[in-house]
């Protein structure tokens, strides 16, 4: 589904991303785990086609494209999607009208029939109970005067209404009490198929209690310095980054 | 540049959509003004003497005034000599129904997609429709006529009802107000004219669509609207104008008067032509709105969509003179390339407890300028007195700006004044938000101004709201990047 190779990317002249390889199959899980600054961040928004980042080496193929060539809306409407560490508030703009106006946008893409408001509400109905979101949400403008926790889930209902082959979770634990981290996940978990993929970017290892990584990648100065699989969240989450932090060398091979 | 940019860049360069010209003789009056000018249009529209009296009072008072510059907008010497002020279309009588209507015309407007045929139909919505300075058609009269309602071009009502128009003609903005209605009073040649009996809620909304046409004339449209005691009137105006190569000035006075128990609701989306990329040709829009709650318990609210003209000088009031009455004025106000916009409002509270609101949503994108100026002044014997005024702008790009002026004049201790106020960039960050959820950059743009703007948009009867809407982001095309 998508297949990294050897990425390079920086930001204001920075090099953030140095040489990362990742291979993601329809249905798996993977986690990217790191110290801050390590890059996790970066690397979801190159996949995701934010602007302020620059690819200066590398290519990524996803579903057999060159997704580097492809439009933010484009990625998007070709089903991938990114859950924001700091999802935008859009004031004025209610969570249904811009949620039918993106679902609408991938329909058209695909060239399938938009969706009417009456088949929308049911739709978008069904899948809030999923984050267990009360529908007066709906009209409420996007994210505005959401709390953490209502954002996060806010998130996951847009990856519901969307149907993505390959979820991009940046940071979605982070601000949440343990409740909303447990309906965030098992929103996700729901979701989750033998045909879609997700990476699951955190810094902690308690999201993986919840949602189970087949594959777990340490991320250390732009670069992958260890695989394994979820037993490495707990090592990492008993010895801290330290350990693993010395094994970012040039030759540090990844798996 | 990013792809979005470049898309965005590409719809900029549209021409401007409702820019054309209909071919139709006009009988105009040689260019300058004079005494024997105001004399010969006065003349020529048979009007009554002191009508004459009136004009000729008013332009004594403009040739003593100086033009203001106190605007925050800069535009070259405005030549008054070199200005037509007069023009119509030539036709022999005046049509008794849409079919004596020259067909051009018609066809003019079925271009703005106004179908006057299918209007009378399609019920709801009157038009008087203002061709350049005369109207030519006007639609729904009977039905108006039933209820007691006046809705007829200016000079048909200064016909017809010569005693409402005396009586009430300059009691809002008086000939001397200012430079530009001061030119208005001398020189307005057809306008619209509404007077809603006492009790009478006015089953439509009513709509006047204002055109400019006339190369190098002036415009001078004089509305009065009037609402009895316990009437309700709610008025739209809107306009396109052709692609012109030199600016055309329009100075246009406003008045209305609500007495006791009575509301006017005015909507307005204004696209007249803003010039070009480089600012050339646009309409300079020097306007004079007021409104008078004249009687207790009454209500004025002003709405308005503003999207085009090069210049806009334009500040719908109210001033609040009977106990308890209610002045609210809600505006959307878009600047592009090289628009320059000074707008706002003044609410005056003379009566008791009387109360204003104030929203104003400034957008600026490209080269322009968007200035909000209001002024909330409260009397000393305005006991009880409130306002809330709100003033947002929104920068698109580091090339614009965008200024706020609010004033405040406080002389009664019991009145209460809020007003809040912020500037913000469109984010970056919400675009790419939109597009990461599949939305394009232009529908996002689209997206988050509307949103921006939502509290004007609510305010607007549901068609015109739908239209404003479209409007912005036409408006806003190419200012992302």
């Amino acid at each position: 589904m998508l297949e990294i190779r050897n990425l390079h990317a920086r930001v204001e002249g920075k090099e953030i991303l140095k040489g990362i390889n990742l291979t993601v199959n329809p249905g798996e899980i993977h986690a990217i785990m790191g110290p801050n600054g390590s890059g996790k961040s970066t690397l979801a928004g190159v996949l995701a086609g934010r602007e302020i980042y620059e690819v200066t080496e590398g290519e990524v193929l996803y579903r057999g494209q060159n997704l580097l060539e492809l439009d933010p809306a484009a990625r998007a409407c070709e089903g991938m999607f990114l859950a924001f560490q700091y999802p935008v508030e859009i004031p004025g703009v209610s969570n249904t009208y811009f949620l039918k106006a993106a679902l609408n946008a991938v329909r058209k893409y695909h060239g399938e029939e938009e969706y009417d408001s009456f088949d929308f509400l049911a739709l978008v109905k069904e899948k809030m109970k999923l984050v267990e979101m009360d529908p007066s949400f709906l009209n409420r403008p996007v994210n505005e005067g959401f709390s953490g926790g209502e954002k996060k889930r806010n998130e996951i209902l847009q990856m519901a209404v969307l149907n993505p082959l390959l979820s991009i979770l940046d940071e979605t634990d982070s601000g949440l009490d343990i409740d909303a981290l447990r309906i965030v996940a098992s929103g996700v978990n729901k979701l989750h198929t033998p045909d879609n993929a997700a990476i699951v970017v955190t810094h902690y290892q308690r999201l993986l209690d919840y949602i189970v990584p087949d594959f777990v990648h340490v991320l250390v100065n732009g670069r992958i310095v260890k695989s394994g699989d979820k037993d490495l969240a707990f090592d990492l989450e008993a010895q801290g980054y330290d350990w693993v932090k010395d094994l970012e060398e040039p030759t540090a091979e990844t798996v | 540049m990013s792809t979005d940019a470049q898309d965005l860049e590409k719809l900029t360069g549209q021409e401007y959509k409702y820019g054309f010209v209909t071919d139709i003789e006009s009988d105009t009056v040689p260019k300058g003004l004079s005494e024997d000018v105001i004399r010969m249009i006065s003349a020529k529209k048979e009007e009554p003497e002191w009508l004459l009296e009136w004009r000729l009072k008013a332009y004594r008072m403009w040739l003593k005034m100086v033009e203001p510059h106190w605007a925050n907008v800069e535009y070259p010497a405005i030549d008054y000599q070199d200005i037509s002020y007069y023009s119509a279309p030539k036709q022999k009588a005046a049509p008794k129904s849409l079919d004596e209507v020259d067909p051009e015309l018609l066809a003019t407007y079925e271009k703005l997609g106004i179908p006057l045929r299918e209007q009378e139909m399609l019920a709801g919505v009157a038009v008087d429709a203002v061709f350049d300075s005369v109207s030519v058609a006007t639609t729904f009269k009977d039905k108006l006529k039933d209820l007691g309602i006046v809705f007829c071009s200016f000079s048909e009502a200064v016909r017809e009802h010569p005693e409402l128009v005396q009586r009430f003609l300059g009691s809002v903005v008086p000939q001397g107000d200012n430079f530009y209605a001061a030119l208005n009073s001398a020189v307005f040649t057809d306008g619209s004219f509404v007077y809603v009996p006492k009790g009478v809620r006015c089953p439509m909304e009513l709509s006047t669509y204002f055109r400019i046409n006339s190369l190098g004339t002036g415009q001078f449209e004089r509305t009065l609207i009037v609402a009895d005691e316990g009437a309700y009137v709610s008025y739209l105006e809107g306009c396109t104008a052709p692609v012109r190569d030199e600016n055309q000035l329009h100075a246009a006075v406003v008045e209305l008067v609500a007495l006791d128990n009575a509301e006017i609701k005015y909507s307005t989306v204004q696209n007249w032509y803003p010039g070009d990329k480089d600012g050339k040709g646009g309409i300079y829009n020097f306007v004079t709105k007021r409104g008078k709650c004249a009687g207790v318990r009454s209500k004025i609210s002003w709405t308005q969509v503003e999207t085009g003209s090069s210049i806009t000088w334009k500040y719908p009031s109210c001033i609040l003179q009977g106990d308890h009455s209610v002045g609210e004025f809600y505006s959307v106000a878009v600047t592009n390339n090289r628009q320059q916009a000074d707008t706002g409002t003044k609410m005056i509270h003379i009566g008791k407890n009387t109360s204003s609101t104030i929203v104003s949503k400034g957008i600026s994108a490209g080269h322009s300028q968007n200035t909000y100026r209001g002024q909330v002044k409260i009397m000393k014997g305005a006991d009880g007195a409130r306002n809330f005024s709100q003033c947002d702008s929104m920068l698109m790009g580091d090339k614009c700006g965008a200024h706020t002026f609010p004033y405040i004049e406080n002389r009664n201790s019991s009145a209460q004044l809020e007003h809040e106020a912020t500037t913000s960039k469109i984010g970056e960050d919400q675009i790419f938000y939109c597009n990461q959820r599949g939305i394009s950059s232009e529908d996002a743009v689209n997206m988050i101004v509307n949103g921006f703007c939502k509290e004007v948009f609510r305010e607007l009867p549901m068609e015109f709201a739908v239209e404003a809407q479209k409007l912005l982001g036409i408006s806003l095309e190419g200012s992302v990047g």
